[in-house]
């Protein structure tokens, strides 16, 4: 995920008119400790099946839950970060039989959970309601042996327990979204605030971030709440904008067919592009959550709390704001910012160089691996090389490309290369000659209408480019193309 | 009662054995002995154990002997065989709850209290019978078959730690480990006619403790002294980082000054369990006032004290253990370990599995509680139960205020016919006076005090305010010495 997409309005809604989405998303982050949320089994991803695994966390007889502070830490540091508030909170356990849950109960957090009532305000402006951010422990995974490898018809089953117990967040957004693609900038803004503050690494592809989605329609400028679908199983951006839009389309299909949707979970098909209805689960009411008698409830102090909240890195949106109060337009401070880069345009634009240009680089040139690790200070210097005229701009890229790769600064690296500025004079007895070879040609910029004048520019620009290996100032070029032809 | 630093009374048999050991009086190994030949007399009759370790514990008892003829210090315990309910998790060896569905289930790691007794040089002997996952009062719910009370073998010896009970009982071993829910110590005790102490909710570790109910189960000893009782309690209370309810500081040690007397304490009847109430036996009414009496006699100030909530404790606690019980027995089912039934599917061989694994009364407390904890039943059950159980706590908050102690009879009865209670109900009421100390998380021991019906033992409870285990031994102690003085006085 390195991209983020900037999206507004639902003119491109893939509804027939008149229809609106309403869409609420709850993310589940594995959070990055070292050890699990209840147990000191390794939190790692891979491994063979059941090695990181302890007695704690097998559910084995006897065996007690004794909660992860540094789980706590990170959890209460999303709250932070969401903007929501930390609270007093109680351990649940959530109770039904699954084979991939050691206990055939899940210790979760129900109507006592960590973070509530928080927000996250997007690059377009729009500000999703966070609803609650709970933390709970993870599952195992089961594999299915047999014809379809789905449960019903499989053979038999293995299960690893490797992730159970993994510490998770799950964060639940009020039904706030009305296009996948306002989802797809949720999830994406989520996904960067929990890599900025190290809580999670995020990894969708690694199923460290899931996202299920919670869709419903109705007739635009309605409030009310529909009956809605859990879409799981969804395991990119991609397949989450598609599966809204399939599942909401679907929606409308229905209520034009006189019909309604029914309330229940769904699975998205990647493959035959389509939401399927799963195994008819329990509901909220069968899961029979009682306070878990194994934990005690946790209580953040002011002060603790004071610690984590002055631990926060700048977040993504505070980190865009500041590049857009120097006068960086909202789509290139989101590439920035996505791409680690904005601390280098800040430093060029705070050392004078001109907003637009710096940023410029920036989309352009600095779309490279590794650009993201440049000292700041070189950056600054690079540009203001460039803007003094002491390189070129066919220079500046060429330096900037050996600065990302080598480390270096750009004045050893211009050095090294004899880029120098060249001097007018020198352009001059070099124009000169070429005006000299090429007769036919001059006389008809000097005489031509617009047209011919601009395609025999670019010639002359060419021929002079090609005899200085691309080291002359094409402004310069210009300047002394118009002069000669006594346009100027 | 000066046995303190020279325990010469036979009652103290775990004491005065472990003295003997450490100073080379006597060999663990020739101790050892003693009760492997009773055990191998008796236990075809009682059935105390589901497991006997006798090899192990001879490997044991050698290499502590070694130890002390190395002149290492092998701790307080030394060569004192333990016996501990089968409930406890020792490693390597069957764990099964007195259940089908753990029959040969071998844990890999020990319980916290099994690792203090190894530390403290104690050696296991066996693991006792008790009730199916500790749900009854009178270890007749056994998968393995039922435990005899040794003081008479037509009867039970109580549950749920009924083996723990016999064990002591039977001279099995000096000393044993139970686990309390709603008395399964106490209750037992009090029925064998041995100490046994239900310590403050989180003065001991439950890590390696097979849940029943995890907000009321507590481990404690069972022992012939209140004396020996102390020890072992020393050995097993104190702070564990693996249980999140361990009590991080502030945990007493007991063994020190129970001679202290009750000079000047102040002890509460409790009128609504005095015995007076229905369904008492008139001789454990006597004999509770007998030790009151007693008690006063020795310089407390006794009086009667009102805990109104008391009786509606035995109704919210088979709301709330069942409910606890109904999902940490949800992991028994069939998918990691014990018993598997086949079945065509997942959900099909968990069914399977568990029908088979779990007897009719572990089956009725998971559907009482999995009903208890729904999701519209929710409010009017559990939700009502637990502002009981703080009303419960109120009221015993108001009483010690102005009482050290409380006193009532443990249970209503002396040991009773096998067959004898076979409605649910009439069994429960076996623990309406060890309940609220569990309610509460209030220590609570039952110390033997004189005879009933038949003959048969009769204890009186002791119940103490949180950590008050230091008061509430030294009251046990002086309860022992009156009883013994009453029966001497009276052969």
């Amino acid at each position: 995920m390195s991209t983020a997409t900037n999206t507004d309005d639902k003119t491109q809604s893939v509804l027939p008119d008149g229809w609106e989405m309403v869409i609420g998303l709850e993310v589940h982050a594995e959070l990055a400790t070292e050890s699990k949320m209840f147990s000191p089994a390794a939190n790692q991803f891979g491994g063979e099946p059941n090695t990181n695994v302890h007695p704690v966390c097998l559910g084995l007889p006897g065996t007690l839950p004794v909660v992860n502070e540094k789980a706590v830490e990170l959890a209460a540091k999303i709250g932070l970060a969401l903007n929501c508030t930390v609270q007093r909170c109680i351990w649940a356990r959530k109770n039904y039989f699954y084979p991939d849950m050691p206990k055939d109960y899940q210790i979760s957090q129900h109507d006592k959970p960590l973070n509530i009532d928080g927000s996250v305000e997007l690059a377009s402006g729009l500000v999703v309601n966070i609803e609650r951010a709970h933390m709970e422990e993870d599952t195992g995974k089961s594999t299915h042996i047999g014809e379809s490898g789905r449960i019903h018809d499989a053979g038999y089953s293995l299960v690893d327990y490797n992730r159970a117990g993994v510490p998770l967040i799950e964060i639940v957004t009020a039904p706030d979204l009305r296009s996948p693609e306002q989802a797809k900038e949720y999830v994406q803004e989520l996904h960067d605030i929990l890599v900025a503050i190290e809580a999670s690494d995020g990894k969708m592809e690694e199923g460290s971030m899931r996202v299920d989605a919670n869709v419903s329609v109705r007739p635009e400028g309605s409030s009310e709440l529909r009956t809605r679908c859990e879409i799981k199983n969804v395991n990119s951006l991609r397949s989450l904008v598609r599966a809204i839009e399939y599942e909401a389309k679907r929606h409308v299909a229905l209520y034009d067919a006189g019909e309604a949707p029914r309330q229940e979970t769904r699975h998205w098909d990647e493959a035959g592009g389509r939401t399927r209805a799963g195994r008819s689960k329990e509901n909220e009411d069968g899961y029979r959550y009682f306070p878990d008698p194994d934990l005690v409830p946790i209580d953040p102090s002011p002060e603790w709390l004071d610690g984590l909240r002055a631990s926060l890195p700048e977040l993504p949106h505070q980190r865009r704001t500041a590049l857009v109060e120097r006068g960086a337009s909202m789509s290139a401070a989101v590439l920035a910012v996505s791409r680690n880069t904005d601390k280098l345009a800040i430093a060029a634009i705070d050392s004078g160089s001109d907003a637009t240009k710096v940023m410029k680089h920036v989309e352009q040139n600095l779309a490279v691996e590794g650009a993201e690790t440049l000292q700041p200070a070189d950056f600054a210097e690079l540009i203001r090389m460039e803007t003094d005229g002491e390189l070129s701009s066919t220079q500046t890229k060429q330096v900037l490309a050996e600065m990302v790769e080598t480390g270096n600064d750009p004045a050893s690296i211009a050095a090294a290369h004899g880029f120098e500025a060249m001097d007018t004079s020198e352009l001059e007895t070099m124009l000169d000659g070429i005006i000299a070879d090429n007769a036919e040609e001059w006389q008809r910029f000097c005489e031509g209408d617009d047209k011919a004048r601009g395609k025999l520019q670019g010639f002359f620009t060419g021929q002079i480019m090609r005899l200085t290996k691309g080291q002359a100032d094409g402004k310069v070029v210009n300047q002394l193309l118009q002069q000669k032809s006594g346009n100027q | 009662m000066s046995q303190q630093n020279e325990p010469t009374d036979e009652l103290n048999e775990a004491t005065l054995l472990a003295q003997r050991v450490s100073t080379g009086a006597s060999t663990a190994a020739a101790e050892l002995e003693n009760y492997l030949a009773t055990i191998e007399q008796s236990e075809g009759e009682i059935h105390a154990f589901n497991t006997v370790l006798a090899d192990e514990a001879r490997t044991r008892a050698a290499d502590i002997d070694q130890r002390i003829a190395a002149g290492e210090s092998v701790g307080p315990l030394a060569g004192v065989p333990v016996a501990v309910k089968d409930n406890l998790c020792t490693t390597g060896v069957d764990t099964t709850c007195s259940s089908k569905m753990l029959e040969g289930w071998k844990p890999p790691y020990d319980a916290a209290v099994v690792e203090s007794l190894t530390a403290a040089g104690a050696i296991l002997v066996g693991k006792t019978n008790l009730d199916e996952f500790a749900m009854g009062s009178s270890t007749e719910n056994s998968a393995f078959g039922p435990t005899r009370n040794p003081a008479d073998v037509t009867r039970v010896p109580g549950g749920s730690s009924g083996g723990s009970a016999a064990a002591v009982a039977a001279n099995f071993a000096p000393l044993s480990l139970g686990s309390d829910t709603g008395g399964s110590i106490r209750q037992p005790a009090s029925l064998c006619g041995v100490v046994g102490v239900k310590p403050t909710y989180g003065a001991v570790s439950r890590y390696g403790l097979i849940a029943f109910a995890s907000s009321l189960d507590q481990i404690g000893p069972f022992a012939h002294s209140v004396t020996d009782a102390a020890l072992l309690y020393d050995v097993i209370a104190g702070h564990d980082q693996r249980d999140s309810t361990s009590i991080p500081t502030g945990i007493p040690t007991v063994s020190d000054g129970l001679d202290a007397g009750v000079e000047g304490l102040r002890v509460g009847v409790v009128k609504e369990l005095s015995g007076t109430t229905e369904g008492f036996e008139p001789e454990v009414a006597r004999q509770t006032q007998a030790a009151a009496d007693a008690l006063a006699e020795a310089g407390a100030k006794v009086d009667e004290v009102s805990i109104p909530t008391v009786m509606a404790g035995l109704s919210a606690y088979y709301i709330l253990a069942p409910a606890e019980a109904s999902s940490n027995l949800a992991r028994y089912d069939g998918v990691r370990y014990g018993l598997r039934q086949p079945g065509a599917n997942t959900a099909a061989m968990m069914r399977a599995s568990r029908t088979a694994g779990f007897g009719s009364e572990v089956k009725r407390r998971i559907m009482l509680g999995t009903y208890a904890l729904s999701a519209g039943y929710y409010d009017a059950f559990y939700g009502r139960a637990q502002k009981v159980r703080t009303l419960i706590i109120e009221d015993f908050e108001r009483a010690y205020q102005d009482f050290d102690v409380l006193l009532t009879p443990t249970s209503p009865c002396v040991a009773f016919p096998f067959d004898a209670k076979t409605d649910p109900l009439t069994m429960y009421l076996n623990d309406v006076c060890t309940i609220p100390s569990n309610l509460a998380g209030h220590p609570a021991m039952s110390v033997p005090f004189g005879t009933g019906a038949d003959g048969l033992p009769v204890g009186v409870q002791v119940m103490a305010p949180m950590l008050g285990e230091q008061t509430m031994f030294r009251v046990g102690a002086a309860l022992e010495n009156a009883a013994q003085t009453i029966t001497n006085g009276g052969a």
